[in-house]
């Protein structure tokens, strides 16, 4: 933490970056641990993509930015949770639906960029900053506010946590003793879609997908245990996230996006030769290595 | 350069008039919409009927992030001052290869680190895109044509070039159809009666790489879906049989991407839009025809083993 308190103090500008980037690290990794632990990684990247949509669709309309991103991506949510209800996790739906909604973020952005054209407007320069995010560029009123919904989830994550585990992990078990699965999807997704808007925001559509993946794929490779897991994912998050700024902000072509996303992909490949040479036994279930290798339920039942 | 998708509105201020033959005339005079229709007309064919495996093997996620890819692709391409298409498909191909290295896991159960390992490959590529837009010092004005594409300024060799790879592909795809289809409805048997699963999976997904990077010089990275998921999964909705259900893919993608064109030409919206708009109408209207049907009591959903008894590989009573 000294060589963060060393930037902080340098630069207030940092101070924003690594408040922020904290607080969405720690809410993706938990977030994503669940979302990896159902296998839904493509919902989770169809969100932020829905996020430049509902941004750009307030853009061209002229009302608030926020308006846009939240109601799009939890409404999506929503509607993924409904959809996922009967049809399990359909990826083609998924597919099919999150194209339009880009589809009709290619129309937001021609509206936006010709309704402002005349002003020379840079709407196709917004449109990529939504995709890739400006953690760098964060005000320190708005890393508040992001830092502060983010903790948000992270509470919710916290209540949630064991019996959304079980739920993700086993919904006929967990129904059977009296786990309200449907109740803690519905939450899940809101949740899901409020990280998807706050991340998407302040440090970009990419980056949140890699935040979601990669920290709980690799916490799954080392630990069997669902709860476990999910702490250790939020911690590899949050560690991705202050390796990377530093990077970024020692090594100034490397952007903060790939220095964040570059960790915490080498620690995700490091799991993958961890489990390689520390005997196979111990790797998560998920990526079918034995017959008997199985998660431990008895961690959140 | 590939030029963004800006370019339509202005090629739009001519509005439609009396007499559709002669607009259509009008159109195809251009140069570049007859390129436009040629390059459309070999993209949509080709992902129609590799969607069409990438659909019923439930690859959706994998197809996306492969198109996705070749944007990193093209911008290291770019940067190093090689052609843009080679970048495409160096990125999607590569991508493939990493994917094909984690093992799928068994049908029924959750997968995990499938969808874990995929997620990754596809940020980690979008942030090397990023980079190298950083080390190349800027090219942000055409990052909006490689994401949403514009099937603008499609030139005669890059017309020969998509046609030569749909060929080798499509050719790739008749020769292993039948054990990759075998492999897809039921993995277990197939590989018990000596058909190299694993193999197949791994070329599978070269040739969703390839298709993809090919897709996405026409549509933008973004937008692939529209012509890899969207015929297919209409086709599916409708029939089990292998042959008819890729014809009709191929049918439908055709209808969106001549529809989408055309209606482009006198629109100041852009083609992508019409593109995913079309796709999703059509299949939404497949969904509901088939809600009609299954509430008149005819036959159940269209799964692998359906589509394994229409083609004979499974035991049972023949599809529809």
């Amino acid at each position: 933490m000294t060589v963060a308190t060393f930037f902080v103090l340098a630069h207030p500008f940092l101070t924003s970056a690594f408040a922020a980037g904290t607080a969405i690290a720690l809410a993706s990794g938990l977030v994503g641990s669940v979302v990896v632990l159902r296998g839904q990684v493509f919902a989770g990247d169809a969100l932020s993509h829905v996020a430049f949509t509902g941004a750009l669709a307030a853009l061209a309309f002229g009302v608030d930015l926020r308006l846009g991103l939240y109601g799009g991506c939890v409404g999506f949510a929503l509607l993924l949770a409904v959809l996922g209800r009967r049809t399990e996790a359909d990826d083609t739906v998924i597919g099919s639906l999150f194209v339009w909604v880009l589809g009709l973020g290619a129309l937001f952005l021609t509206l936006f960029t010709t309704s402002s054209s005349g002003t020379g407007g840079d709407g196709g320069t917004d449109g990529v900053n939504v995709l890739f995010g400006s953690i760098l560029g964060l005000s320190g009123g708005q890393a508040a506010s992001d830092v502060a919904i983010a903790l948000v989830v992270v509470g919710g994550m916290t209540a949630l946590g064991r019996p959304l585990l079980f739920a993700s992990f086993d919904p006929v078990v967990a129904a059977s003793r009296g786990v309200p699965v449907r109740a803690l999807s519905y939450g899940f997704f809101v949740l899901l879609g409020v990280t998807a808007g706050v991340a998407t925001q302040a440090v970009g559509a990419l980056l949140l997908l890699g935040l979601l993946a990669a920290p709980a794929g690799a916490a799954q490779r080392l630990t069997a245990r669902p709860y476990r897991a999910l702490w250790l994912s939020a911690a590899i998050a949050v560690g991705s996230m202050w390796a990377g700024l530093t990077l970024a902000y020692v090594v100034p072509t490397v952007p903060p996006s790939f220095g964040i996303l570059g960790v915490a992909t080498a620690v995700y490949l490091g799991t993958f030769a961890w489990t390689g040479v520390a005997g196979r036994r111990r790797a998560y279930p998920g990526n079918a290595v034995g017959p008997g290798a199985g998660p431990e339920v008895a961690d959140v039942a | 350069m590939i030029p963004g998708t800006h370019q339509w509105a202005s090629v739009a201020l001519v509005g439609p008039g009396p007499n559709p033959v002669d607009d259509l005339r009008r159109m195809l005079a251009l140069h570049f919409m007859v390129n436009a229709f040629r390059a459309g007309t070999i993209v949509a064919v080709l992902a129609a009927v590799v969607g069409w495996y990438m659909v019923l093997r439930r690859q959706s996620f994998a197809g996306h992030t492969l198109a996705v890819v070749s944007f990193p692709g093209a911008a290291a391409a770019i940067w190093l001052g090689v052609s843009a298409t080679a970048g495409y498909f160096a990125g999607s191909i590569a991508a493939a290869l990493v994917i094909a290295l984690v093992p799928r896991s068994a049908s029924g159960r959750p997968r995990s680190q499938e969808s874990a390992v995929i997620g990754t490959v596809q940020a980690f590529a979008l942030a090397c895109g990023a980079l190298f837009v950083s080390l190349y010092g800027g090219f942000l004005d055409s990052i909006t044509g490689l994401l949403f594409g514009s099937f603008l300024g499609v030139s005669d060799g890059q017309v020969l070039t998509l046609g030569a790879v749909a060929v080798a592909v499509l050719v790739l795809v008749a020769a292993l159809g039948r054990p990759l289809l075998f492999a897809t409805v039921d993995g277990d048997v197939a590989a018990a009666q000596g058909v190299p699963v694993r193999a197949l999976s791994v070329v599978f997904l070269v040739v969703l790489g390839c298709t993809a990077a090919e897709v996405s010089q026409i549509t933008g990275a973004l937008l692939v879906f529209a012509l890899l998921v969207m015929p297919a999964a209409a086709a599916q909705q409708l029939t089990a049989r292998p042959l008819l259900g890729m014809g009709l893919a191929v049918f439908f993608g055709l209808a969106v991407v001549w529809a989408s064109l055309a209606v482009a030409f006198y629109s100041p919206w852009p083609v992508g839009f019409f593109v995913s708009t079309f796709g999703f109408a059509l299949y939404v209207g497949a969904v509901a025809v088939r809600a009609v049907s299954d509430r008149r009591g005819s036959t159940g959903r269209v799964a692998r083993p359906a589509v394994g008894r229409a083609a004979g590989l499974v035991p049972g009573a023949a599809g529809r």
